[in-house]
């Protein structure tokens, strides 16, 4: 028995001994950000964790976490591919190309990318609507401000970033026509420093309700201190802010990884698009604060209920850009497709997409 | 009371002895850590020290991480013999990937031959400029070169955002903030079939051996010795200590410029915000490590290299999070550098009321 740990320490026979019957299938993560983020990366492993009780013994799952997203990336990816992984799942953007070099040399091995947009026969991508969760920010942002003024911290210009904050702010007009958004850019999904920062300075802008697309509680704690009202991201904030914090939209990743692992592992797996919303359960409103207007809270649940039905959907014709040009036509909505290339402000924000 | 003394004369023998007892003190300290969270401490001394070197492709991978590690910290090593405080080589090295990832797209369409070696230059000659403005404003203005070099990588770092997400994006990258791929003309061109050994690293051992020859076998060598010994003296025999912060500086800032465009046109294959996870800061300590000695220097960016991949494997095969990798790591270099210490200086401790 030590001669065969022996050999596991030295990762070499690891692949081999992955094609024994007995053997768990085995599932890689890669993760952008430390595991204690409590944003994205952290809601990443929540649902690698319950895909571990899911299956038991049958399914051995690994993480790397904090993997930059330059040249280091491949030799992770490589590495997990090397040491047995049957599926391996890349979690930031920023894996999408060293996913594609990898998969291309483990042809055996599945690979499925968060939010990119290559695939290959092994690859597939999957990203959240993470747009619906905005829509109903957006509409509690717009009943909730007092000073006519939400304020909304960017990570990087990207179209799901982009995406959001048009769904954030057609929302808000929605209900409230003299609704201005201010938005400011940090450049990193994940900086407390900086995020408290871009907290502050929109505060002092006279923003009263805060959103972010960055992953930590940081802008919260800022909304916290100074006494305005902020709403959570991708994991459950309220802790960190019990007075400011309105709800978080919640990531939840399990229900696809569950069925991407079952899939793989009956054979049926094929490389695909995914997109999961409210729909699937891969979002939620999580903590909704008790102290909440009762005519907000109503609303809530019923653009909520709107959304999850498929009976509203947010990208819906017709839509002006902030320049004046239709940019969704009368009677059509967007397409997945359509929707990862949305480079364009609405109709309203007093701003540029930073290019 | 405690002293510190220097030692008027380091014991030769406690020279060598020192790397091994602080590695020693590092085996001993961290099997007890490892013991504490029930892990294996043989394994996990194994795979984080032994493993990162145990098969071909690991050892491809550990060179290419060593690589900008080697090329900065052999610049660095010179500034410092001769006391130029350059803690800039991020900066230059993101200099030198915007300047080279910009000239490697200007190319994108080209078979010249001269586009590889053009694209190379234009990186070094982008880490030249960034460490040329420093050093004007010490030499014009006796600036702090800390304070401006620093200030420099945070300009070089918003640079080359700000060009990722705009001119330099990719058009068909769906506006996501990164490059196109280079084509095949401007990549470094690997060493190994199947391995990721690029010639940029050549680039770096020969940078060390070239260091070391100008330092060790040439009158300026000399000069920079004497000059960062005893400022005073080397002024008394006439040394041109302008001249001479320009060459370190410049020389730093070529390799540093060097080591970026070789990542982006080596490993990586395009320009994407995270080109460095601080390979600029890390080499602070390679130099260091290396007692600013430029062969020193390469044993010290072997070591260094290793340790970073052991913690990605600890993390794959062992389960071990990365903060523990992390306070590993953290341990070996405080023995590292105190046995250091002890060995140049010696504790004496005094009664008060004798003195």
């Amino acid at each position: 028995m030590k001669l065969k740990s022996l050999f596991v320490g030295l990762g070499l026979l690891a692949s081999v001994s992955a094609a024994q019957a007995e053997e768990p299938f085995k599932v890689g993560f890669v993760y952008v950000g430390p595991v204690g983020d409590l944003g994205w990366s952290y809601e990443h492993d929540r649902g690698r964790q319950e895909l571990d009780s899911y299956f038991g013994d049958k399914v051995k799952t690994t993480y790397v976490e904090n993997v930059p997203e330059g040249a280091d990336a491949e030799r992770v990816i490589t590495q997990l591919a090397k040491a047995g992984n049957d599926l391996i799942f890349t979690t930031s953007f920023g894996f999408m190309n060293p996913t594609l070099k990898v998969a291309k040399r483990f042809p055996k091995v599945t690979f499925e990318h968060a939010t990119g947009y290559k695939r290959s026969k092994n690859l597939g991508t999957y990203v959240l609507r993470t747009y619906e969760g905005r829509y109903v920010s957006g509409v509690t942002a717009g009943l909730m401000t007092k000073t006519n003024t939400i304020g909304y911290i960017g990570s990087f210009p990207i179209p799901e970033v982009i995406r959001d904050i048009d769904a954030t702010f057609m929302a808000a007009k929605s209900v409230n026509p003299n609704v201005k958004m201010k938005i400011v850019w940090v450049n990193s999904w994940y900086d407390p420093g900086k995020e408290t920062d871009a907290a502050n300075a929109l505060i002092d802008q006279g923003v009263d309700v805060l959103m972010q697309h960055t992953d930590s509680p940081a802008p919260l704690i800022a909304a916290e201190k100074r006494g305005i009202r902020a709403i959570g991201q991708a994991s459950d904030q309220s802790k960190f802010a019990p007075n400011a914090h309105i709800f978080s939209v919640r990531d939840d990743w399990a229900p696809y990884y569950i069925k991407t692992t079952k899939s793989v592992m009956d054979g049926t797996w094929k490389p695909a698009d995914f997109w999961g919303g409210f729909d699937e359960d891969m979002l939620s409103l999580a903590s909704i604060n008790p102290n909440l207007p009762a005519a907000v809270r109503a609303k809530i649940d019923e653009t909520y209920t709107a959304i999850k039905s498929g009976e509203f959907k947010p990208f819906t014709g017709p839509i002006k850009d902030n320049k004046g040009n239709i940019v969704v036509a009368e009677g059509h909505t967007l397409t997945d497709q359509e929707l990862a290339q949305v480079n364009w402000y609405v109709e309203g924000i007093t701003d540029e997409v930073p290019r | 009371m405690m002293h510190i003394q220097a030692r008027t004369e380091p014991s030769s023998l406690m020279k060598v002895v020192s790397p091994l007892l602080a590695i020693a003190l590092t085996l001993f300290f961290g099997s007890i850590l490892f013991s504490v969270l029930g892990k294996d401490p043989l394994q996990a001394l194994h795979v984080l020290l032994i493993a990162p070197l145990a098969d071909s492709y690991n050892i491809g991978e550990m060179l290419v991480k060593m690589g900008p590690l080697l090329l900065c910290g052999v610049g660095l090593s010179l500034c410092y013999k001769a006391n130029m405080w350059n803690i800039g080589a991020e900066g230059q090295l993101l200099a030198g990937a915007l300047g080279g990832s910009a000239m490697a797209l200007y190319f994108l369409n080209s078979e010249s031959a001269f586009a590889l070696p053009i694209t190379l230059l234009a990186g070094i000659a982008s880490g030249m400029i960034w460490a040329a403005i420093p050093t004007y404003l010490k030499l014009k203005f006796n600036s702090n070169l800390i304070l401006t070099t620093i200030m420099f990588n945070y300009i070089a770092l918003y640079l080359l955002i700000w060009a990722v997400h705009g001119p330099l994006r990719d058009p068909e990258g769906f506006g996501f903030p990164e490059s196109a791929l280079f084509s095949d003309t401007t990549l470094l061109p690997t060493l190994f079939e199947g391995s990721r050994i690029h010639l940029g690293i050549l680039f770096a051992l020969i940078s060390g051996f070239i260091a070391w020859f100008i330092l060790s076998k040439t009158h300026l060598g000399f000069q920079i010795r004497v000059f960062g010994a005893d400022e005073p003296a080397a002024k008394y025999a006439g040394f041109n200590s302008k001249k001479l912060s320009w060459f370190v500086m410049l020389f730093a800032g070529a390799l540093a410029g060097l080591a970026g465009v070789s990542e982006t046109t080596g490993p990586i294959g395009q320009l994407v915000p995270n080109v460095s996870p601080g390979y600029g800061y890390s080499a602070i300590i390679v130099a260091y490590l290396g007692r600013l000695h430029p062969l020193g220097a390469i044993i010290a960016s072997v070591f260094l290299a290793v340790l970073y991949m052991g913690g990605d494997l600890a993390q794959i095969e062992m389960g071990i999070p990365i903060a523990v990798v992390g306070m590993f790591q953290g341990v070996l270099l405080f023995f590292l550098l105190a046995c250091d210490f002890f060995i140049r200086n010696s504790l004496t401790f005094t009664n008060k009321a004798t003195n």
